[in-house]
């Protein structure tokens, strides 16, 4: 089946000063599929966003979004975008139910119809009950959801979701989540970043990984997974004797020792590890499955970055 | 290379009518606390007509051949325009910018950051219009403008307004923070108050800082036209006082979007 290439950077560049924030890189988002971008802080995940909604301009590349140049249709762009911004910058002058009213205003939304739509938005979000509630009374759950809210205000065919649910609880970002959801399956194209690996596992069909302004991996969540750290994570006390026997036992395995614990990452299928647990007594040993923050932290390191 | 240096701070903005669209929302939040936006400029006016005009009027003798306080009224009125909207695009506009992120919602929309600016500077002119008609009406109440040329004060109070929120908007787009708005306000606006010819006629400082007077504070051509419309002294050097703000309104308008953009757009 043939997917329609709905955003397209190629050799897109950002520089700030003697800061390459964003080198070189060429990714295609298709029609209707939810693209992550995942990388620690100041991989240029963030500045990568941006070009594409249009408030930074590029350095270098090209940058398409449904067919239109960021550099010559912007206003256009805008229009058929919802941006979902890391920090919140909902209007403090105004109500929640406001907030959506004077957004909508700068989309041209006629008056009766930006009505319809904010009674339907706050429902969606479930912030009915604090329509008349300003906005620095929402605590930081019902922010981020009163700015997905203002972000679908005008009908977007793409979706901008910058960390969506940072600093949230887990009920709060359940709930983000669902409605992520339900928006992908009315057909909305999202482009998300986050520093939750489980978000990105859970809603993206395929992710990026950056670091250092450039792209390093590129893929389906489930497909990485398989691809840098196998099906199954054998993790084990540390101990120099357990150690020598790892080595032996799986000598292809990849070990990292992380502060007092061994992770043992191998290629070979699952139920690997059972045997050797059935035959040894190792101590405070774990059999988990492999997961999309063992790639990341393989990929990216675990040196802190700020 | 130079000179495309320069040009950069004046390239022309591509505006639309989404200008209005962020007048708008700064509209849209002054009517919600309008009743408490009005309170300053009815008190105010008059504690300095009582104070100044009746008090030390009493000892002043006439300036401009009139009464002090017929003097000072009209230039209590150019004040107000010149506060009102250069708050506005300073404090009120950086809060916005900085603290609000206003400015960066906005423009995740179809409107553009020299829309948003040019929307602001509108919005600080309106301020000017609104502020300088209510301290107008409150003076007027005292019986003290002798020609109904006053009426032409308020679109004047527009185009001055309209001056010195470009002018601020030029100030909050190189302020590194809150605080360094004393510089201008304390240097530049406070002296104009003073010596604008808003107190005592301009003709009575030394040469020099009459030449400054009339070169570097808009408010000297603002006072000299609300005072002619207000007591009927129409005369051809008010086009000259006019004209003033008709060429630097344009020049600190185009430069303030720019200098803007610098700021935001990396």
């Amino acid at each position: 089946m043939e997917r329609e290439i709905f955003i397209r950077a190629e050799n897109l560049t950002k520089i700030f000063g003697d800061l390459v924030a964003v080198g070189n890189i060429n990714f295609q988002v298709f029609k209707g599929e939810c693209f992550g971008f995942l990388g620690p802080n100041g991989a240029g995940k963030t500045t990568t966003m941006k070009m594409v909604h249009c408030v930074l301009p590029l350095t270098a590349g090209t940058l398409t979004v449904a067919g239109m140049d960021v550099t010559k249709q912007a206003r256009e762009i805008k229009k058929m975008i919802g941006v979902v911004p890391q920090e919140d910058n909902l209007d403090p002058d105004f109500t929640v139910f406001h907030n959506l009213m004077v957004y909508a205003r700068y989309f041209d939304i006629p008056k009766a119809e930006a009505h319809k739509r904010a009674e339907e938005l706050l429902r969606f979000v479930q912030l009915e009950e604090r329509r008349k509630v300003l906005i620095d009374q929402l605590s930081s759950g019902m922010k981020r959801r009163l700015i997905l809210a203002r972000a679908l205000i005008n009908e977007p065919q793409i979706l901008i979701l910058d960390e969506p649910t940072i600093g949230l609880d887990p009920q709060g970002r359940h709930l983000i989540w669902d409605k992520i959801r339900s928006l992908q399956k009315q057909g909305v194209t999202t482009v998300l970043t986050t520093h939750y690996m489980e978000e990105a596992a859970q809603l993206c069909d395929r992710i990026v990984i950056m670091d250092y302004g450039k792209i390093i991996e590129e893929g389906r969540p489930g497909d990485l997974i398989k691809k840098h750290v196998g099906e199954e994570v054998l993790e084990v006390a540390y101990d120099e004797g357990v150690l020598k026997f790892i080595r032996e036992a799986f000598p292809d395995a990849r070990l990292d020792v992380v502060s007092d614990r061994i992770q043992v990452f191998t290629n070979q299928p699952r139920g690997v590890f059972d045997e050797i647990l059935k035959k040894f007594d190792l101590k405070a040993a774990m059999i988990r499955d492999a997961n999309l923050e063992d790639v990341f932290l393989k990929l990216t390191g675990r040196r802190l970055r700020e | 290379m130079k000179t495309s240096r320069v040009a950069s701070y004046f390239r022309i903005p591509k505006l639309s009518y989404r200008v209005w669209r962020v007048w708008r929302r700064d509209e849209d939040v002054f009517m919600k606390t309008y009743k408490v936006n009005f309170i300053p400029s009815i008190v105010e006016p008059i504690l300095y007509l009582v104070g100044l005009g009746f008090g030390l009027g009493g000892f002043v003798r006439p300036q401009e051949g009139l009464p002090y306080i017929v003097f000072i009224a009209p230039a209590l009125v150019a004040a107000s325009m010149m506060y009102s909207s250069f708050f506005e695009c300073t404090y009120a506009s950086f809060v916005r910018m900085y603290y609000q992120k206003t400015f960066d919602a906005i423009i995740a929309t179809p409107i553009s950051l020299e829309e948003v600016i040019a929307g602001e500077i509108l919005w600080g002119a309106t301020k000017s219009l609104i502020n300088s008609t209510i301290v107008l009406g409150v003076i007027s109440l005292f019986g003290l403008f002798s020609s109904s040329f006053f009426l032409l004060i308020p679109p004047l109070s527009f185009l001055v307004g309209l001056l010195f929120s470009a002018i601020a908007m030029c100030f909050t787009a190189i302020t590194p923070n809150i605080d360094s708005f004393n510089y201008p306000s304390f240097l530049f606006i406070t002296p104009m108050f003073i010596l604008s010819g808003t107190f005592f006629s301009i003709t009575s400082l030394p040469v020099q800082a009459q030449i400054v007077a009339n070169v570097f504070f808009p408010l000297t051509h603002a006072v000299a036209l609300t005072r002619a419309l207000t007591v009927g002294r129409l005369s051809a050097t008010l086009l000259l006082n006019l004209s003033w703000f008709l060429i630097t309104t344009p020049f600190f308008f185009i430069l303030s979007i720019n200098l803007m953009k610098k700021r935001l757009i990396k």
